[in-house]
């Protein structure tokens, strides 16, 4: 059915034909229109956040926490640009974001207008697709077709620059139809490759699953058919920062995180395994160490939506494009009709070599004296919240990688963190945007003290929304990752890695009206956490930890898989060689 | 290494060889990219190669098919095995672009460009250039008493070896289109 209406008009009632019910913004003379008519109906919340980056992250976090496309709404000129680190991180992290920008009239496209800026060019290299609409009857369309993109094949953020005379201007309306869109990327794998790997998982000695972000992007349903294949397969499963979750920390064939940050089995039985089955993850460089050493003994298959992402790093020997749930199902159903065959007496072995190097327990830390460890927070955090409705989103560090080693996750969409970007002052905003989509759970940001001060004008939004978010801040009065790598590589010189100037965590959170904690004794902490988890409402907690301390497992720049730093290894000088230093 | 055939939709679920061979010896490569013709299509693509560090030795671009709004750029592009496979992959998972075709290893093709050559020259230089025009098939588009613009139609290696024998006859100017391909057959 075609209707007439506005273009500003279209874009709300687009919003609403696709199923949105949130929309994080920021209004601005180029979007008035559109704000005019958001102020008109009830159907969408609009979250007001205190800066555009804020609005991306948020809407990453609420993307990530239920699998839905995030929806943005900014202003022209600096409201586009502020959103360039959003989409830059969820390009890099495959998040389904759509994000509409206003833009100055067609007619002034060009001339250097007041807040006009070329946002479809700066933002190409850092969107899967943009479009610059500059005809009303082409933005419902348009509209509908972003948001296809952005949920299939390899999600992603497009966006999607509306000028002001096209959003005032009438024009035909059409509502969604079934995908006419000529975007259709494959999604079912190839049943010879498929086949091909079935057999290798018949025979091999030490297989290992390697798992990433791809499993949850593909919906709860891959998590099930992949923790379905671990149990029935009994192989080892690993996963990246990306994919925690999809497989439960608590299951026994779970190794932990793998990669630089990852635990020393994990990355042991990565390089030793003589089958690689990796599952929507990208052998991005934290992951691989240095390349020339990277699993040097396996055949290597790889499932993945994207076929760039095949053989860009490692050498594959078995391709499989597609949708990580499709090509399971496939995958599952060929190795039962094939008889369900593992190679037992192989697999025995290797799963004694594996609990060798699990007796390591290389995330053993002692708890001793008056000042926290930043292992026992979170531990502690841990134990007073694995029990709760519970989403956790980090900001970037050292923080980040103790979360993720410390932190269990038994579900997909649970945990949110910037891995491919690496953007500090990410958490704050993304738990907004989880909180949204989930008014009555315990949202935690895991946060650093500088990390956190990048985007803390956010408090403004979680208390005008009445959030209850919880920033648990490891406060080392340090960048304690940059410290780290100074130490590594720089001769401990540590060049403006300090945090100086703190504000006080406490008053800050008063005077936005939330609450403050701080806790430096290792003593009050559990009732400290326990106080910030009853509070209803948003909190800042200072956890004042152990300002020096490294984050360990780390496999060192320009190393291998089995060169581990590990607790206790404290000659840590000169353990990067030149050819390492170079590498980020 | 097989043929590639990215086309979106298609059935075929084996995209496009992936098994590529991780030698170091740098090929050269000329790809057929059908791609929607759209504002910013060609930034699209051509930002990706200066993105992501792709060799661009020659690239043409024209409209091809009016009503269906389709473009078609040709690239000659540098690489080792590995890295011209990477951007086969990345120039397909542009969303507007419809196909990606390498001309190189799909089959024979036949590629041409077209150049215009500015020579000034006079007595038996003059008589000479022309001598050559002639044996390469070159068209005289413009004389004065003192110059001449050929224009030569061939493969780019033809039109390099023009270009050298124009060089000491008074080359000062060159304009080049760049290569157009097309596979042979059908």
């Amino acid at each position: 059915m075609k209707r007439q209406m506005t273009g500003a008009k279209m874009i709300v009632q687009a919003l609403i034909d696709q199923g949105v019910d949130t929309v994080f913004g920021y209004p601005g003379g180029a979007v008035l229109p559109i704000y005019d008519e958001v102020f008109q109906q009830n159907s969408i919340k609009h979250v007001l956040v205190r800066h555009e980056q804020g609005a991306v992250h948020a809407a990453e976090g609420y993307a990530r926490s239920t699998g839905k496309p995030g929806v943005v709404l900014v202003t022209s000129g600096p409201g586009a640009t502020n959103a360039v680190t959003g989409l830059t991180d969820a390009l890099l992290d495959s998040i389904p974001l759509v994000v509409l920008t206003g833009q100055v009239p067609t007619f002034m496209i060009g001339s250097d207008a007041f807040q006009e800026a070329d946002t479809v060019g700066i933002t190409r290299p850092c969107t899967k697709h943009n479009w610059l609409v500059k005809e009303t009857d082409n933005l419902g369309a348009t509209l509908h077709e972003a948001f296809h993109v952005a949920t299939h094949g390899r999600p992603g953020p497009v966006l999607i620059d509306i000028p002001k005379d096209v959003q005032f201007a009438t024009g035909h309306y059409e509502s969604p139809k079934p995908s006419t869109s000529r975007y259709q990327p494959q999604v079912k794998g190839d049943m010879a490759e498929i086949t091909e790997l079935v057999a290798a998982m018949e025979t091999a000695k030490r297989p290992i699953f390697y798992t990433g972000g791809g499993v949850i992007n593909s919906g709860p349903a891959a998590s099930q058919l992949l923790c379905e294949l671990v149990e029935a397969t009994g192989f080892p499963i690993t996963s990246t920062l990306m994919g925690l979750g999809a497989y439960p920390a608590s299951g026994d064939k779970w190794l932990g995180m793998l990669g630089m940050h990852g635990l020393y089995e994990a990355n042991m039985a990565m390089h030793d395994c003589d089958l690689m089955i990796n599952i929507g993850a990208r052998f991005d460089d934290r992951i691989t160490g240095v390349i020339d050493s990277f699993s040097p003994k396996s055949t290597k298959a790889h499932i993945d939506i994207d076929p760039s992402s095949i053989n860009k790093v490692i050498r594959i020997d078995i391709p499989i494009v597609g949708d990580v749930g499709h090509v399971l199902e496939d995958l599952l159903k060929v190795w039962k009709s094939r008889g369900r065959k593992t190679n037992s007496e192989g697999l025995a072995k290797w799963w004694s070599k594996i609990e060798e190097w699990r007796a390591k327990d290389c995330l053993k830390f002692t708890q001793s004296g008056k000042v926290i460890k930043p292992q026992y927070a979170l531990s502690r955090l841990e134990a007073l919240t694995k029990d709760h409705d519970r989403y956790i989103t980090t900001e970037v560090g050292q923080h980040q990688m103790w979360a993720a080693q410390y932190l269990n996750f038994e579900e997909p969409n649970r945990w949110m963190t910037s891995g491919g970007l690496g953007t500090m002052g990410y958490g704050f905003p993304a738990s907004i945007g989880v909180q949204m989509a989930h008014p009555e759970s315990l949202v935690i940001n895991v946060a650093g003290e500088a990390s956190w001060l990048m985007n803390m004008q956010e408090m403004g939004t979680a208390m005008q929304f009445g959030l209850p978010v919880k920033q648990f801040i490891l406060n080392n009065e340090r960048l304690g990752m940059v410290r780290q790598w100074q130490e590594l590589l720089h001769g401990e010189r540590y060049s403006q890695s300090w945090s100086e100037a703190l504000p006080d965590f406490v008053k800050l959170a008063e005077a936005f009206g939330a609450k403050g904690i701080i806790c430096s004794d290792p003593d009050d902490l559990d009732d400290a956490i326990m106080e910030m988890i009853n509070y209803d409402g948003p909190v800042i907690f200072d956890c004042l930890v152990e300002k020096h301390e490294n984050c360990f497992p780390m496999i060192p720049s320009g190393k291998a898989h089995n060169e581990m730093l590990l607790p206790g290894d404290h000659e840590t000088q000169g353990v990067i060689d030149a050819k390492g230093s170079v590498l980020v | 290494m097989a043929a590639l055939k990215i086309k979106k939709g298609a059935t075929s679920h084996s995209a496009y060889n992936l098994r590529p061979n991780f030698s170091d010896v740098v090929e050269k490569h000329t790809l057929a990219v059908l791609v929607e013709n759209e504002p910013g299509a060609l930034a699209r693509v051509i930002g990706l190669f200066s993105g992501r560090g792709y060799n661009i030795d020659s690239l043409t671009v024209a409209e091809v098919d009016h009503t269906g709004h389709l473009s078609r750029i040709t690239i000659v592009t540098s690489g080792t095995p590995q890295v011209i496979e990477q951007i086969k992959a990345q120039v397909g998972r542009i969303v507007p672009v419809h196909e990606v075709h390498d001309l190189t290893v799909e089959g024979p093709s036949v590629e041409r460009e077209l150049a215009m050559f500015k020579v000034v020259c006079k007595g038996e230089h003059r008589v000479e250039a022309l001598r050559l025009a002639d044996i390469f098939r070159v068209n005289v588009v413009d004389s004065t008493l003192e110059s001449f613009v050929f224009e030569i139609t061939g493969a780019p290696e033809k039109i390099d070896a023009f270009a050298e024998l124009m060089r000491p006859l008074g080359l000062v100017d060159v304009a080049r289109t760049g290569v157009a391909a097309l596979a042979r057959g059908i």
